[in-house]
C-alpha cells in the first residue's frame, strides 16, 4: 500500500513571502515637541494587504499618513527615520512629493468625491499628470471604475455628480479615483467606517481583488475586519509618554490565534482598547 | 460574496475528503496486510499514521484560523465546528488501522487462527459506510446522513459472528486464546469505525438543520 501525500493547501497558502515594497526604519513622527510615534520598525510586503490595529490614538493613522508624506501637510509635524519605498527613502527632502504621492495613493474614512461629474472625479488626477486626449481619459475612467468594482453601476450616468450615488459607491468611486493615476500602493484609512454592512462586505471584497495589482495598507478600529482582510497585521500601542509604537507584526492569521505579546492577546480578545 | 471565505470553506472540505481518503486507504491495508502476512506493509500503515495524524492537527488549526479572521455565524460556525469533529473521528479511524497494524506485527511469527473472510468484509463495510458519510457530509445530504447508521448492524453481525467463531477455537483448543484474542481486538476496531461512521451522520444533520442528536441504530441484542 502506497499513499501520495501532497503538499497540504493551507502550507501552501501561507508560503511564499513576497518581497519588501516599504520598509519602515526607525520612525519617529513629531507635532512640535511632542512625540507622536517613536521606533517603528516595520515591513510592507509587496500584492499583500497588511492591516495597522491598536486602540484609538496609538497613531496608526499617523504612521499610515508617513508613507506619503501626508504628514507633511499638518503644521510642525516633523519625521524622522526612513520610510524606503521601493529602497528609496521618501522622507528626504529631496524627494518629489508629487511623485510620491502618485506612487502611494490614499484613500480615506469618510467618502470625499469632488463636488464634479463622476467621470471628472476618476479623471482628475490623470488631467493633473498631464493626460487631456479624450479617448485615453475615458479609458483610463473605465479601467478604474472597472477596477472598483463600480463600473456597472455607474456606466450610463458617468456625467451625474460624484455626490448623487450613495455613500458605498462614493467610496469606491474615491478608490477609482485613487487608482486612475496607476499607484503602486494604495493607503486606507477605516476606508468602511462610514459605510453599511453591505458596502463595507463589498469593499472588502475589491482589497482582494485589488491585491493582485497593489499592495494595500489598511488602517482599520475594526479587528474583525482586519482580521478578515489582511495578511499581516501590525499591533500598535502607546507608552507612558503617548508616544505610538509598534509592539507586534506577524502574520495576521498568527496574531488571531496565538500572539506573541499578552497586549495583543487581550486587545484582539476584547480585554482593553 | 465573501470570497475567501468561501474559498477557504472548500479547501477545508477538500482536505478533510483527503483526509477521510487516506483514512480508508489505511484501515483496508491494514487488513489486507494481516490477511497476507505482509509485515512490510503493516509497517508502513504504521507510519502512514503520523502522517494522518499531522493532517488532522492542519485541519484543526486551520478551522481555528477561519473561526478567528471570519468570524463565522449560524450554518457556517456549525459546518466549522462539524469539521473539527470529523477530523478527530477520522484521525481515530486511523488509530484503528495502527492497531489492526500493530496486531499484524505482533502475530507475525504465528500461523492465522483461521482464513480471514469476514473480518476483510468488515473492513469493507466500514470503509464503503465511511466513504458515503464524508461525500454525504461535503454536500450535505442529510437523507443519506440519517440512513448510514442503520447499516451498522450489518457491520454488528459480522462482528457477532466472528466472535463465537473465535470463542469455539478457544473453548476446543485452549491453547489458540491469544491468537483468538488478537483477532478478536481487530474486529473490534472495525466494529468501533462503523460506530464513528455515525457520529461523522449525525455531524452531517447538525450542519444543515442545527439538530444535534443521535442517529438512531437499530441495536442487535447480543
Amino acid at each position: 500500500m502506497k499513499m501520495e501525500i501532497s503538499e497540504s493547501v493551507f502550507q501552501a497558502a501561507e508560503a511564499g513571502e513576497s518581497p519588501a515594497k516599504v520598509e519602515v526604519k526607525n520612525l519617529a513622527v513629531y507635532y512640535g515637541k511632542f512625540r507622536a510615534l517613536k521606533d517603528i520598525n516595520l515591513t510592507v510586503h509587496e500584492n499583500r494587504i497588511t492591516a495597522i490595529i491598536g486602540p484609538s490614538g496609538c497613531g496608526k493613522s499617523t504612521l499610515l499618513r508617513s508613507f506619503n508624506r501626508m504628514n507633511d501637510l499638518t503644521p510642525g509635524c516633523s519625521m524622522v527615520g526612513e520610510v524606503r519605498l521601493d529602497g528609496e527613502n521618501v522622507l528626504l527632502s529631496s524627494m518629489d512629493v508629487v511623485s510620491v504621492r502618485r506612487r502611494v495613493g490614499m484613500v480615506f474614512q469618510r467618502p470625499n468625491p469632488f463636488p464634479k461629474s463622476i467621470f471628472d472625479n476618476v479623471a482628475y488626477g490623470p488631467r493633473l499628470y498631464g493626460i487631456h486626449h479624450k479617448s485615453d481619459l475615458e479609458a483610463i475612467v473605465e479601467n478604474s471604475l472597472k477596477a472598483s468594482a463600480l463600473w456597472n453601476e455607474v456606466k450610463d450616468k458617468l456625467n451625474q455628480s460624484g455626490l448623487s450615488i450613495s455613500g458605498g459607491q462614493q467610496q469606491r468611486l474615491c478608490i477609482a479615483r485613487a487608482l486612475a493615476v496607476e499607484p503602486e500602493v494604495i493607503l486606507m484609512d477605516e476606508p468602511a467606517s462610514a459605510l453599511d454592512p453591505i458596502s463595507t462586505l463589498k469593499i472588502e471584497e475589491l482589497m482582494q481583488e485589488l491585491k493582485k495589482d497593489y499592495t494595500i495598507v489598511i488602517v482599520t478600529h475594526n479587528m474583525q475586519q482586519a482580521a478578515r482582510v489582511s495578511d499581516y497585521t501590525a499591533m500598535m500601542m502607546i507608552d507612558d509618554a503617548r508616544a505610538g509604537h509598534l509592539i507586534e507584526f506577524d502574520h495576521t492569521n498568527t496574531i488571531f490565534t496565538r500572539p506573541k505579546d499578552k497586549r495583543t492577546e487581550d486587545y484582539v480578545t476584547g480585554r482593553f482598547g | 460574496m465573501r470570497k475567501t471565505f468561501e474559498t477557504e470553506i472548500q479547501q477545508l472540505k477538500d482536505e478533510m475528503l483527503l483526509l477521510g481518503s487516506m483514512v480508508e486507504q489505511q484501515i483496508l491495508g491494514s487488513v489486507e496486510a494481516l490477511k497476507k502476512r505482509d509485515t512490510d506493509a503493516s509497517r508502513r500503515v504504521q507510519e502512514t499514521d503520523l502522517q494522518v495524524n499531522a493532517r488532522r492537527y492542519a485541519i484543526e488549526e486551520q478551522v481555528m484560523i477561519v473561526i478567528a479572521t471570519q468570524q463565522p455565524m449560524a450554518h457556517d460556525l456549525r459546518l466549522l465546528a462539524s469539521i473539527l469533529e470529523v477530523s478527530g473521528e477520522l484521525e481515530r479511524m486511523g488509530d484503528y488501522a495502527k492497531g489492526i497494524a500493530t496486531v499484524s506485527i505482533r502475530m507475525a511469527d504465528q500461523p492465522l487462527l483461521k482464513p480471514l473472510i469476514d473480518i476483510p468484509r468488515m473492513a469493507e463495510k466500514g470503509v464503503d459506510m465511511l466513504h458515503r458519510a464524508l461525500t454525504a457530509f461535503t454536500i450535505e445530504d442529510v437523507e443519506t446522513a440519517r440512513s448510514i447508521p442503520a447499516e451498522d448492524d450489518e457491520v454488528d453481525e459480522l462482528y457477532i459472528q466472528i466472535y463465537n467463531e473465535l470463542m469455539m477455537f478457544v473453548i476446543q483448543d485452549p491453547k489458540t486464546i491469544e491468537r483468538a484474542n488478537w483477532l478478536l481486538w481487530v474486529a473490534h476496531n472495525l466494529e468501533r469505525l462503523a460506530d464513528r461512521v455515525s457520529n461523522i451522520c449525525e455531524r452531517t444533520v447538525f450542519t444543515a438543520t442545527g439538530e444535534m442528536k443521535e442517529l438512531e441504530q437499530t441495536k442487535i441484542k447480543r
